[in-house]
């Protein structure tokens, strides 16, 4: 027998002018997971925030197992049995995995015998689920996997019957995936409701039982999963056809332009990041790096772009050494010679949010023709260019003169892209070209970049992404711990293959 | 036995010198535990200085001083509060606005309620706390060792002075042991996470800020109503300051504060000792240099030897709830 936990009537939501959920109609039933699908900025986590309490809702109605609810604050939603797994985990790093659950739910004033009874419950809790947390452990000590285990035992100990999991497995490696995907198949064997906010389709086809669907702030659509398939979802999602795989032809290889021997990099801390890596890419072909976020990919790009200080070892561009401990070459200089990079942060490195996005669109290159002469910029042509790259990179709006902050994720990739490969580089640097980007920028980030690789750029393509260094890569590098743990060609791999590499099993 | 009262009375300093860094340390922990930037210690000490040498002045109990100050005290976090976690305001921004604004008001209010810029009439008698004698002082006084511990270092305190080292362990216990200080430490490092445990985070600021300025208090009638008889001018002399850095090379911990404090109110125990002493070997140290110590001090351990301090993550952002 179906009875719903949660309904949703007319929900809506507005921030200033951006209406984020537009008369939003949902009902989940008891015991199902329930996935919610759509791509960045369709209003999912908006929704999810406002059946948690995070967010008011401007109007509209829920109802929990029948009766109408008012959640006004998260202490609402909890009391309700309504618990939530944010994307970005809401844990106290420098706190035990103990103190972070029972925050909030401390049931004492000075720490004694309700802090003994929550231990040996939450030890129960674990042992249900074979969570193997240990209670007293850091969460700084713990991997991301485990913290997400602690965000669910903090949800399941404040009692929740409906758990919600905003985009969980965007930051898990495919072994954590299937971990989770087995305690989220048990929870519903114990009648828990879970509700998955997710825009990876693979995960609504494995795990639900009802699917619904989000574009731009509406709820375009409920069906059961049985009944439909990854190409249908991916048009409701987007409004219209979507490539899922990358297009491509056969790369055509020509000479070695960028060289990497034994190269070592320290980060901020003084530890070695990056160890030993040799590596070569060829004109005209994608080298693909897989990895867990956190494995040296983030230093081996900033050393390689000229950000980072070369700790031993050299690079080789066009057979000539460029960078080593001692001589190395500035961003400028390496821009120069035609290497160009699309930083891994683009918040942090590639752009100046607070900066209009004609700005954006001309750093690094602001001092040369035509957008400068002697020192003065030329505002005329500046803006000529700007909207010029702007319409062909399908930057919206095409407003050059609008803060880059108020641009979308997928937008303001495309700014810095734009810029990037305007000058054709013979070489192109690329980290996380697609994180928190929609499907539809996706597809056309993609299509450039085979597009460059086609004309003849070597590309190094560093992602979280395994579908995306995947669909878009010839040969694959696998790091971790600093170290390339496996190198394969594209054709006959599996992500399984390259899931036990990123965990670091090597055979 | 010279030598070992010089010591005796060295260490009786260092504690009376203490006293206000110990009880500004302890504030600036609330504060910032809970991330709001506490740069306003300085101004606060010398309002409380200020109301508390009124208030003993026209009530004739030093302790009612000490409860205006309080109150003094408190309103001014909340106006640092409102500032900052209400209006998310820069934080430090609205602690130097508190400090200047602090200086001038009293001064501008001194001279208009007592007719002299920046003082306050001498309190007598009963307006005044008194030196504390600990039971049997006097007869154990001639006992060796014990006798000089006890009656030369730890009798004869202002009460500031006894309530300044309790208000530590208290301090720790309730950080660390009770679930009000969990969340004063959870809301300084991921407001986000107490935001989602159903606490108020706003509340919860709020409400370290009130203890802060409780605290305060204590620090700045130590200054006017006890070691001293009156409020002068910028009487709290940067110890506001110092308490700030005693509390930072203590890594917002109570217990490595304390200790931090207890350092530079020795090495302020040792310049007042040291003026006008000849030293062996490079002779007399001119006043300004021996008095420059606790500073230079200061900033060679907050430059080397303090190694990382960890501050409170989310320490100086404002919580914005919806975005």
């Amino acid at each position: 027998m179906v009875s719903p936990i949660l309904e949703l009537t007319n929900i809506n939501k507005s921030f200033g002018h951006v209406h984020a959920n537009k008369d939003i109609n949902l009902t989940i039933n008891k015991g199902t997971i329930h996935g919610i699908i759509g791509e960045n900025g369709a209003g999912k986590s908006t929704l999810m925030s406002i059946v948690f309490g995070l967010y008011q809702a401007n109007s509209g109605e829920i109802k929990i197992n029948g009766k109408e609810t008012k959640l006004r604050s998260p202490k609402d939603s909890i009391v309700n049995g309504i618990g939530m797994v944010h994307q970005h985990f809401m844990l106290v790093e420098n706190f035990t995995v103990l103190e972070n659950i029972i925050l909030g739910f401390e049931g004492e004033t000075v720490f004694g015998a309700k802090l003994e009874k929550a231990k040996a419950d939450l030890k129960k809790l674990c042992e249900t689920y074979n969570f193997n947390i240990d209670l007293d452990a850091t969460i700084s000590d713990l991997s991301v996997g485990f913290r997400q285990r602690v965000e669910i035992l903090k949800s399941l100990y404040r009692g929740a019957e409906i758990l919600i999991l905003d985009e969980p497995t965007g930051v898990l490696t495919p072994q954590e995936v299937d971990e989770l995907f087995k305690i989220l198949r048990s929870l519903k064997e114990e009648g828990k409701t879970i509700v998955l906010i997710t825009h990876k389709l693979i995960e609504i086809m494995d795990l639900t039982s009802q699917v619904s669907v989000m574009r731009q702030g509406e709820m375009v659509g409920h069906t059961k999963t049985e009944e439909t398939n990854k190409e249908k979802l991916a048009e409701m999602m987007v409004g219209r056809s979507v490539l899922l795989r990358v297009d491509k032809s056969e790369a055509k290889k020509g000479e070695v332009v960028f060289k990497v021997n034994d190269l070592s990099v320290k980060d901020d801390l003084d530890v070695i990041r990056v160890k030993n890596i040799n590596l070569e890419i060829r004109s005209g072909e994608i080298l693909g790096i897989a990895g867990v976020t956190g494995n040296g990919q983030t230093e081996l790009l900033e050393a390689l772009s000229g950000i980072r200080k070369v700790e031993s070892g050299s690079i080789e561009l066009f057979n000539k050494k460029i960078s080593d401990k001692q001589n190395y070459l500035n961003p400028k200089m390496l821009k120069e010679k035609g290497l160009a990079h699309v930083p891994e942060d683009r918040q942090r490195m590639g752009l100046i949010s607070d900066f209009k996005a004609y700005e954006n669109l001309i750093f690094g290159y602001h001092d040369q023709e035509p957008f400068s002469k002697s020192s003065i910029l030329k505002h005329k042509e500046i803006h000529e260019h700007s909207y010029k790259v702007m319409k062909e990179y399908d930057v919206r709006p095409n407003s050059p003169n609008l803060i880059t902050s108020n641009f979308s994720g997928g937008n303001q990739q495309k700014i810095i892209l734009s810029r990037e490969l305007n000058e054709n580089p013979k070489v192109l640097l690329v980290g996380q070209p697609t994180r928190g980007v929609d499907i539809g920028a996706i597809e056309f980030i993609h299509q450039r970049l085979i597009d460059m690789r086609d004309k003849g750029a070597a590309i190094l393509l560093a992602s979280v992404e395994l579908d995306e260094v995947l669909s878009l890569s010839d040969r694959i590098i696998v790091m971790f711990d600093g170290k390339i743990v496996g190198e394969k060609d594209n054709k006959n791999v599996t992500d399984r293959e390259l899931g036990l590499l990123m965990a670091g099993v090597t055979e | 036995m010279e030598f070992l009262s010089d010591i005796a009375s060295l260490i009786n300093s260092t504690l009376r010198i203490s006293t206000p860094l110990v009880f500004a340390a302890m504030a600036g922990i609330f504060a910032e535990r809970s991330g709001v930037i506490d740069f306003s210690l300085e101004g606060k000490m010398l309002m409380a200085a200020f109301v508390a040498a009124v208030g003993s002045y026209y009530l004739g109990n030093p302790w009612l001083g000490l409860l205006l100050a309080m109150l003094a005290c408190v309103s001014l976090s909340m106006l640092h509060g409102f500032a900052s976690v209400t209006h998310r305001g820069d934080q430090v921004v609205s602690c130097v606005a508190i400090n200047i604004l602090i200086i001038g008001l009293t001064t501008a209010l001194a001279a208009a309620w007592f007719g002299q810029a920046g003082l306050t009439p001498t309190l007598t008698g009963d307006q005044r706390f008194l030196e504390i004698n600990l039971p049997f002082a006097q007869a154990l006084s001639d006992i060796p060792i014990i006798g000089i511990i006890y009656s030369d270092i730890l009798s004869g305190h202002y009460i500031f002075v006894y309530l300044a080292y309790l208000s530590v362990p208290i301090v720790y216990w309730v950080v660390f042991k009770t679930s009000f200080g969990l969340r004063v430490r959870a809301v300084g490092e991921n407001p986000s996470a107490v935001d989602t445990a159903g606490i108020n985070v706003f509340a919860m600021r709020y409400k370290a800020l009130a203890i802060n300025g409780v605290l305060i208090a204590f620090a700045g009638a130590h200054l006017s109503t006890a070691v001293n008889a009156n409020f002068f001018r910028e009487m709290s002399a940067g110890r506001g300051y110092l308490a700030l850095a005693a509390m930072i090379f203590g890594k917002w911990h109570p217990k490595t504060a304390l200790i931090a404090c207890l350092l530079f109110g020795f090495t302020d125990a040792l310049q007042i000792r040291l003026q006008g002493v000849e030293l062996p070997v490079v002779g007399e140290i001119p006043v300004q240099l021996i008095q420059a110590i606790p500073y230079i001090l200061t900033v060679v351990l907050l430059a080397g030897f303090v190694g990382k301090a960890i501050a409170p993550n989310a320490i100086g952002q404002p919580y914005i709830k919806e975005r």
